[in-house]
C-alpha cells in the first residue's frame, strides 16, 4: 500500500507540474502569481525524493511529504499542505483503509490546514475544496455506500467546491487583499487542493 | 540585549530593513534578516529561518517580525517544532515589518526587555504618518 501511495504521489507531481502554468495563471488574476511555479517546485522536490528512496509505512510515507513540502514550496501553501499531510502521518495506519479510516484522515488534513490558515469554509481557499470532499465521504459513510461510490461522490464533491469559489469573495491570504475583485475568479489554492484529491482518486478507484 | 529576526518574502526587503533598523541602534545587538527562497525567488524559506533561530542570540529573547502569509505560517512551523524553554524566548511580534524592526532595535539597544517593547512596537500608534 505504501508503494501505492508513494506512486499516486509520483503522479500528482506530475499533474502539479503540467498545471504550473494554469495554478499561476489562476493567482495572477487575484493574487501573487506564484502557485503554479511553488507548487511545481515543491512536488518536483518530493518526488525526487520519494523516487531515491523507500518507506516501511504510510506513515513514515506521508511525513516525508510534509517535511519535503514544508521546506520546499516557498509560498504558504507549504505550511497548509506540510501541516496537513504531517497531521495525517499521524493518524494513517497500514491497514487497508475503510470509508471510516478516510474520513479520519480528511478530518485530520482539513484540521491542520484550518490551524495553519486560520481560515474557514466560504473564504475562498483550499478548504472549499478539501471541506466538501470530506462532507461527500461522510454522507456517503452514513448512507452505507460502497467505496467506490463514495471516492466517485467525493471527487465531485471537491470538484463543486473548486468552482464554487468563483462566486467567493476572499476573506484570508494575498486575494483578500482585493476586496470585491476577487468575486469572479476561481482560487489557485482550491484548484490545486482538487487536483490532488483528483489524482489520487483516479489511482484507486 | 533582546534580539531580532526580520522574515520577509523578499530577500531585498529584509536585508533593507535590517540596515534601515542597524542605523538607529544605540548598543550592539544581534538582528538577523532572512528573505526569498533558496533559488532565488520571492517567498519564504524554513530550512533558512529555522538556521537563524538556532544562531540568533537567545539569551535575552529574540522578536520576530513578519511581513505576509507564508512567511508567518513558515515562522509558526519552525517555533512547534521547538523546545518549549527555545519557545518561551521568542515571540513573534503584531507589528508591521519596518516600523516594528526598527523601534524594536531602538528599545532594545536602549536596554528594554521583551515584555516592555513588544508593548511598544504593537501599539497601533506605530502605523500613524502624520506624526512627523
Amino acid at each position: 500500500m505504501t508503494n501505492k501511495l508513494k506512486n499516486a504521489f509520483l503522479k500528482t507531481a506530475d499533474v502539479l507540474v503540467e498545471n504550473k502554468d494554469y495554478l499561476t495563471e489562476l493567482d495572477s488574476a487575484i493574487g501573487d502569481g506564484d502557485h503554479g511555479i511553488n507548487m511545481a517546485r515543491g512536488f518536483t522536490k518530493l518526488a525526487e525524493k520519494l523516487s531515491n528512496n523507500s518507506y516501511n509505512s504510510n506513515s513514515e510515507l506521508f511525513k516525508t511529504v510534509a517535511m519535503t513540502l514544508i521546506s520546499s514550496v516557498g509560498g504558504a501553501s507549504g505550511p497548509l499542505y506540510g501541516t496537513a499531510f504531517l497531521n495525517i502521518s499521524k493518524v494513517i495506519t497500514d491497514q487497508k483503509a475503510e470509508l471510516d479510516n478516510l474520513i479520519a484522515i480528511g478530518e485530520e488534513a482539513v484540521a491542520g490546514v484550518q490551524k495553519r490558515g486560520r481560515a474557514e469554509a466560504g473564504e475562498k481557499t483550499m478548504l472549499d475544496t478539501l471541506i466538501p470532499a470530506v462532507d461527500s465521504l461522510k454522507e456517503s459513510h452514513q448512507q452505507g455506500l460502497d467505496m467506490q461510490t463514495a471516492l466517485v461522490n467525493c471527487q465531485a464533491a471537491a470538484k463543486l467546491g473548486m468552482k464554487n469559489t468563483i462566486e467567493m469573495q476572499a476573506t484570508k491570504g494575498r486575494a483578500s487583499y482585493l476586496g470585491e475583485r476577487s468575486i469572479g475568479h476561481q482560487d489557485p489554492g482550491a484548484t490545486s487542493s482538487y487536483l490532488i484529491i483528483k489524482t489520487f482518486i483516479d489511482q484507486f478507484a | 540585549m533582546v534580539s531580532i529576526l526580520i522574515i520577509s518574502h523578499s530577500e531585498k526587503i529584509a536585508l533593507g530593513t535590517k540596515e534601515l533598523a542597524e542605523q538607529m541602534k544605540q548598543a550592539e545587538l544581534d538582528i538577523k534578516a532572512v528573505g526569498g527562497t533558496s533559488d532565488g525567488s520571492l517567498g519564504t524559506d524554513t530550512e533558512e529561518i529555522e538556521a537563524a533561530l538556532q544562531q540568533i542570540d537567545k539569551s535575552e529573547g529574540v522578536i520576530v517580525l513578519a511581513d505576509l502569509g507564508s512567511a508567518v505560517m513558515s515562522f509558526e512551523m519552525i517555533y512547534e517544532s521547538l523546545e518549549p524553554d527555545i519557545q518561551a524566548k521568542i515571540k513573534l511580534a503584531n507589528a508591521p515589518l519596518v516600523e516594528g524592526a526598527i523601534l524594536a532595535t531602538v528599545e532594545s539597544s536602549l536596554g528594554k526587555n521583551m515584555t516592555e517593547i513588544l508593548a511598544t512596537i504593537e501599539k497601533k500608534s506605530i502605523i500613524e504618518k502624520n506624526n512627523l
